[in-house]
């Protein structure tokens, strides 16, 4: 341990040589091939800035960050506070008064949603949805007729956001839960000694407890919403007509059905500088929130 | 643990004169139950129809209850994909990467937590910032490698890339883990004689284990529950994970409804039984992660 700090370097080795190869390298050459224009075969002819320009031009390019606002409001905005009220009435209100099984019972059918892998919860809406799916089924039993919901360009993207939102809504309900397990109990009870009700405890002692957790629960859950690809890729492929398109998904299309890797690279190299700057943003934010 | 029982005992000693709204607790409980039954809905449809014969679901629709339990929908899907072989996959890929993923991880922190290598705060920066690079700024490098190493279409690509992915949020996790590790204990098996690969396996591992058994099922469920990168990388039967199983058959548009659910279900037992299993190590792990 005294010999000096040197030989802890050979343990940087193996994870240097993994990440140049299958990170930095790679990273690299994407930013190359985004300057060029390829097919996949042959070799890449160096267009520079021209997919750039191009994206800026693209209405498709638009549309799927104009989704990704939607992803965003449907993985994040909903989820957080959905969560913290969810959070906040197990803990504050079931846990106490049903007992906390109950309370872990709930947590635990909130949270299922996120154990299963997303696409087979992606193909399992999509049947839900289908025309002569369970949902046009409810639809007939009561008397509202039928509608092709992922089909139609006005109704998929709301589904594409319920369907995430049914995802998404047990993470934020699991962290909040165990990030309320370190307020002091005694804040809840002067409060309530003091005449204050559920809502005025919530937003006086709650949400200032758990803020730490609600901005890791932000971030981790915009990036999440930012790379977003198998559900679209299970319910939707981005269709009908572009209407639920995402970045990932624009990439991916041009990478392996259009066949226009350069222009696919420069789609992925902008969605990641965007997760970048989204990122630091955020860790700002919070940076300066806490030492205010 | 402690505040959660000083919680319980400080409530249910005050309990009974404490609260007044003894019926709107009835109506918190109702809402809240409602929500968990919301969500569990669509499960509770898939089971249903699993079970269904082709000709009792075209009769009957997707909302009744089966007329008997068939098993012909859960035999399809096991044989038109061979289930056994795609769970093998799925275990062989998952299990390499969660263990060797922690490998990794462990090294690159040891350096940067224990070490305290010069410049560790740059490194664990651009951990951080290959956490955030999405994956289709690496894919077409990383598939064209693939076919000129010969890897394409092999587990081992996919274990080779989640590895280093993995690893590069277990580095940053474990990274701020062992920066807090005890300088007693260094100190302790230095004067021991203890060289640094000594220390590392009988002085740090041992202590922590608990982080690292967290960071090894989650490696497991994030690598088993990847989409994205074994689409592009897996491309028939002989490797496919179970996600994708379900993923590709739908593609073909060659399942019928009940084979849908039945596919549905298989795919996510696995899941829901493992998360069953490491139910309390994953709730708190959520909480280590969320921590930072």
């Amino acid at each position: 341990m005294t010999r000096g700090k040197a030989g802890f370097w050979w343990y940087l080795l193996p994870g240097a040589v993994a990440f140049t190869a299958i990170v930095a390298v790679p990273f690299g050459a994407n930013l190359y091939l985004s300057l060029t224009k390829w097919s996949g075969i042959g070799d890449p002819r160096w267009i520079g800035l021209d997919n750039y320009t191009r994206l800026l031009r693209d209405d498709v390019f638009w549309t799927s960050f104009r989704n990704t606002a939607a992803m965003v409001i449907a993985m994040v905005v909903i989820p957080t506070l959905i969560g913290l009220v969810l959070s906040a009435t197990l803990f504050d209100v079931i846990g106490r008064r049903f007992g906390q099984k109950t309370a872990s019972f709930l947590r635990a059918t909130f949270y299922l949603p996120q154990v299963l892998p997303v696409v087979v919860a992606g193909i399992l809406w999509g049947w839900l949805l289908r025309p002569d799916g369970a949902v046009n089924a409810v639809g007939r039993a009561i008397g509202l007729g039928e509608h092709d919901w992922l089909g139609d360009p006005k109704t998929a993207l709301p589904m594409v956001m319920l369907v995430l939102i049914w995802v998404q809504i047990g993470y934020p309900v699991v962290i909040f839960m165990a990030a309320l397990q370190r307020v002091d109990p005694d804040l809840y009870e002067a409060a309530e000694i003091d005449g204050a009700g559920w809502f005025r405890r919530f937003q006086a002692i709650t949400l200032p407890q758990i803020r730490p957790e609600t901005f890791v629960v932000a971030l981790t859950c915009t990036i999440a919403a930012l790379k977003v690809f198998g559900p679209i890729w299970a319910l939707t492929r981005g269709g009908p007509n572009n209407a639920t398109t995402v970045p990932s998904y624009f990439a991916y299309n041009a990478f392996f059905n259009k066949l226009q890797v350069g222009y696919g690279a420069a789609v992925a190299t902008a969605l990641t500088l965007v997760i970048v700057v989204v990122s630091i943003g955020f860790l700002k934010v919070q940076g300066r929130v806490e030492e205010s | 643990m402690t505040t959660l029982t000083l919680t319980r005992s400080r409530v249910s000693r005050k309990d009974p004169d404490r609260y007044k709204q003894g019926t709107a607790r009835w109506v918190v409980l109702a809402l809240v139950v409602l929500t968990a039954a919301l969500v569990l809905v669509p499960f509770l449809i898939m089971v249903m129809n699993a079970f269904k014969s082709p000709a009792d679901y075209s009769g009957n629709g997707p909302l009744a209850w089966p007329e008997s339990f068939q098993l012909d929908g859960l035999k399809n899907y096991w044989q038109q994909v061979h289930f056994e072989g795609k769970l093998l996959n799925s275990i062989i890929i998952s299990g390499s990467v969660a263990m060797l993923g922690v490998v990794l991880s462990l090294l690159n922190a040891y350096a940067l937590g224990v070490g305290r290598v010069r410049g560790r705060i740059w490194i664990t920066g651009l951990f951080l910032l290959a956490n955030m690079i999405s994956q289709e700024a690496l894919v077409y490098p990383l598939y064209s490698m693939a076919k000129s190493f010969g890897l394409y279409n092999s587990r081992l690509s996919v274990i080779i890339i989640f590895t280093v992915i993995q690893s590069a949020f277990g580095t940053y996790l474990l990274a701020s883990v062992l920066g807090t590790f005890p300088k007693a204990l260094l100190e302790a098996a230095a004067l021991d004689g203890a060289g640094r690969w000594t220390t590392l396996w009988r002085v740090v591992v041992p202590t922590v284990r608990p982080t690292l058994s967290v960071l090894l099922i989650f490696f497991f469920i994030w690598t088993w529950n990847e989409f994205f990168i074994p689409l592009v990388m897996l491309i028939d039967n002989s490797t496919q994970t179970v996600p994708l199983a379900l993923a590709s058959l739908q593609g073909d548009r060659l399942m019928d409804a009940t084979t849908t659910n039945a596919g549905a279900l298989i795919s996510l037992l696995p899941t829901v039984v493992f998360f069953l299993i490491f139910q309390r190590t994953l709730t708190r792990g959520v909480t280590v992660g969320a921590v930072k």
